[in-house]
């Protein structure tokens, strides 16, 4: 009875990190830079829980649980500087944030 | 069976790649939220097949449960115009549909048969239960959880400030 190998959790939170990255930096609307960087989250929680599992330690479940709280701390600001940027430009645009001032 | 365990492993890691690349490439908010939430329940199955059952569920109930859901809210706030009706008509096509069903399927047809398999989670080395995760959280990393508890806080007053703001000012608008 073998294991998953850590090598092949640790790809996958890689590719789930870099399509991440990539959405970040393709997409120009604002809802889905945030979406992509949950995506990127979500790819070093699998990275830390595949190594955690790879040691048999609770150590990366805990830092994956200390993500999620990050995660969530930082999609509840995100949404509301979204919300009102969006109320005072009628746009989700992040090009236009490049007329803002200071 | 192991054989199995590391198909159902490849299946779901498949699976959750090809979730997000659709859901990076959507054109609609909503689509992609669709295929997001199948690409975080893939992952779950991953860290159920990786031996973290505990974390499998979380998985599901906070990023799928609650982030997902607020990042619907805000699509639906954005959307409150007049022609919200029309787009509605336009979003529930049965064509957006099928893509994050057959890929939920998938996902749905590899649980039942985990499921049904019980020595399965037993026979991978390594599962943590919850008591060895409590215990690892509130022994050596009690000074993370209250540092996370504060960030927590932060957050909510944050978002409450900027969210009552952005409210005021549209009444004033108004």
């Amino acid at each position: 009875m073998t294991a998953i190998p850590m090598a092949d959790g640790l790809i996958l939170g890689a590719i789930l990190f870099s399509l991440g990255l990539a959405g970040l930096l393709l997409r120009r609307n604002l809802l889905f830079i945030l979406v992509s960087i949950e995506i990127m989250l979500n790819g070093a929680g699998v990275a830390f829980v595949a190594a955690g599992s790879r040691w048999g330690q609770p150590d990366g479940e805990v830092l994956f649980l200390f993500i999620l709280a990050a995660a969530a701390a930082e999609v509840s600001v995100g949404l509301a500087l979204l919300l009102r940027y969006f109320h005072r430009r009628q746009t989700l645009d992040a090009e236009s944030m490049s007329e803002t001032r200071g | 069976m192991t054989n199995f365990a590391h198909i159902a492993f490849y299946l779901a890691g498949a699976v959750a790649v090809l979730a997000t690349v659709l859901a990076i490439t959507r054109l609609v908010a909503v689509h992609a939220l669709l295929y997001l939430i199948v690409s975080l329940l893939a992952v779950a199955v991953d860290f159920y097949i990786m031996g973290a059952p505990l974390l499998a569920a979380l998985e599901v109930i906070i990023y799928a449960g609650a982030i997902v859901v607020l990042f619907v809210f805000v699509v639906m706030m954005l959307n409150l115009g007049t022609q919200a009706r029309e787009t509605e008509r336009l979003w529930l096509t049965g064509r957006a549909w099928i893509g994050p069903a057959i890929l939920s399927a998938l996902l749905l047809a590899e649980l039942i048969y985990l499921i049904l398999r019980p020595p399965l989670l037993g026979s991978l080395s390594g599962v943590t239960s919850p008591k060895q995760i409590a215990i690892a959280l509130y022994g050596p990393y009690v000074l993370g959880v209250e540092l996370a508890s504060m960030l927590l806080l932060g957050a909510l007053v944050g978002a409450c400030h900027l969210g009552r703001s952005s409210l005021s000012e549209t009444e004033v608008q108004r």
